[in-house]
């Protein structure tokens, strides 16, 4: 007959006696270590009111990318910010006197909290999280570029959205006066965004307040914009003063100039050309004149992360 | 009245430097010591050079009515540099697009200049451009006598596409175009206004 020797019992996993009697005062330290680490991973963010003014707690990402990120001065001279001015150089060289505070937010529609909020506090509930992504612009060119900001998901919910919104609908100020490019009748001003509330409440989306750990630049959309890395730039609305939850899909403002060339989605695929160029290929930024252009990503290389977003929707036709 | 020796040994060799400037602004540029091509120097040479090649364009159309106007008939000797001029910088133009923006890549190419109206209208424009700057010698302009009128002539479509071009490229903000545009139905309306008077 074979009789099995139990496994010997190694000295180490052997609770002392003492530490056996000491057992309920050990979880509850282990419970007020675990605690003070997650309460101390959660630092209130706090908004310097300057562009380029340092941010603190800044937290990494498992989201962002480690391709080489781009210069600052290409990140910040090379812009499209109609309010600013119709060249890529205008918004650098005429946003310098914008103030940016005060600044408020006005959250409003469908939701159980809804008030105007200053930026600042708006902000505070947060944690500051550092988010290198991709950026396509419709325009065929790309950079990778280091966001600092909160997750949209966070701040959505935080508002307790109703059942019946369905979008939220983002706006910039407006205001001739700070914002000189607001003079021009190119674009239908206030400049609107908007996403569908399941793309906003995907945990790729983020409120940006700042570039290279630094609060945003006037340029870049200060205080406050939008980052939704796998749609072509120009749904990453600026200088946000209005969020609004809503029932019905909202217009946007490159949607109401062009229509047939701007769509809602504004989806990055390179199988959907814009009705006057391709989009199969694009320039990143930075890599020199010699360079080849590099393909395009579906959902810019965020496939994994929202695909399903859009399951049974003909990409096609919603462009 | 300017004599012609002042036309030959200071004029042409004046506007002949100022019609190379552009290129030589390009060139610093490129190599930052003018400046700088800035973030996108692809887009920044490609534009450039388009824009300069539309502005020549212009100018050569400008050549008959100022003479009209000033009675210089001398300005009609610039006519053949500054077509030339007006070639060469659409020609770098395609070059960068074709280098530097299409890396030489025939399927990209060829999806944009069959696909893309605003790509086809200007490859024509430049094809109609090589045929001019080819028959711009004086010899060929005499071999071929009354022809050579009739295709030349082609400058004022040629004119007209390119600032077709011009307009369809831009995303939204039309006013460069539109200057571009206004100043040649100008010009072309005088021509029209100046046939019109003649055939009576």
């Amino acid at each position: 007959m074979l009789i099995k020797k139990p496994n010997k019992i190694r000295s180490y996993e052997i609770t002392s006696e003492r530490n056996y009697l000491n057992r309920r005062s050990f979880i509850q330290s282990g419970c007020l270590i675990a605690g003070g680490i997650l309460s101390q991973g959660i630092h209130s963010a706090n908004l310097p009111d300057q562009p380029f003014d340092k941010l603190e707690n800044i937290n990494k990402s498992d989201y962002s990318t480690d391709e080489q990120i781009n210069n600052i001065i290409d990140v910040t001279s090379y812009n499209n910010y109609y309010e600013f001015g119709m060249g890529k150089a205008d918004p650098n060289r005429n946003s310098r006197e914008f103030q940016s505070r005060p600044w408020e937010i006005e959250v409003s529609g469908e939701a159980e909290i809804t008030g105007n909020f200053d930026i600042e506090d708006f902000i505070k509930p947060y944690q500051l999280e550092e988010r290198i992504y991709r950026m396509r612009c419709v325009e065929a060119w790309s950079m990778v570029i280091p966001w600092v900001g909160v997750p949209l998901v966070d701040v959505i919910k935080k508002f307790k959205p109703l059942s019946s919104a369905k979008f939220v609908k983002f706006e910039t100020l407006y205001d001739k006066k700070r914002m000189p490019g607001q003079k021009s009748r190119v674009l239908r001003w206030p400049y609107r965004e908007g996403l569908t509330i399941a793309e906003a409440t995907n945990p790729l989306p983020i409120l940006a307040v700042g570039i290279y750990g630094r609060a945003l630049p006037n340029q870049n959309g200060a205080p406050i914009r939008l980052v939704v890395p796998w749609k072509y730039g120009f749904k990453g609305i600026k200088g946000i003063v209005k969020i609004s939850f809503e029932k019905s899909q909202p217009k946007t403002s490159w949607q109401m100039a062009a229509p047939n060339e701007y769509g809602f989605y504004a989806n990055v695929n390179p199988k959907v050309s814009h009705p006057r160029w391709s989009q199969a290929r694009e320039r990143r930024i930075g890599s020199g004149v010699f360079a080849s252009k590099q393909p395009t990503l579906l959902f810019n290389g965020y496939e994994e992360h929202v695909a399903h977003l859009y399951d049974g929707l003909n990409l096609r036709r919603h462009f | 009245m300017i004599a012609i020796k002042t036309v030959k040994y200071y004029v042409k060799p004046a506007v002949f430097l100022l019609g190379l400037m552009p290129l030589l602004l390009i060139i610093g540029d490129l190599f930052e010591i003018t400046g700088t091509l800035g973030a996108n120097p692809i887009e920044n040479m490609q534009d450039r050079f388009g824009i300069w090649g539309l502005r020549f364009i212009v100018t050569v159309l400008m050549i008959s009515p100022l003479r009209s106007f000033t009675g210089f008939a001398w300005i009609t000797q610039f006519r053949r540099m500054i077509g030339l001029y007006a070639f060469f910088y659409v020609l770098m133009h395609f070059l960068v697009w074709l280098l530097l923006e299409q890396n030489l890549l025939m399927s990209a190419i060829i999806e944009d200049i069959a696909t893309r109206p605003f790509i086809t209208i200007g490859f024509i424009a430049l094809l109609m451009l090589l045929a001019l700057a080819s028959t711009s010698t004086m010899n060929i302009r005499k071999k071929m006598g009354n022809n050579w009128v009739k295709l030349h002539s082609s400058i004022y479509l040629a004119s007209i596409l390119g600032v077709w071009h011009f307009w369809w490229q831009v995303k939204k903000d039309i006013t460069e175009p539109l200057i571009y545009a206004i100043i040649i139905s100008i010009l072309l309306l005088y021509r029209l206004r100046k046939k019109y008077r003649y055939t009576y």
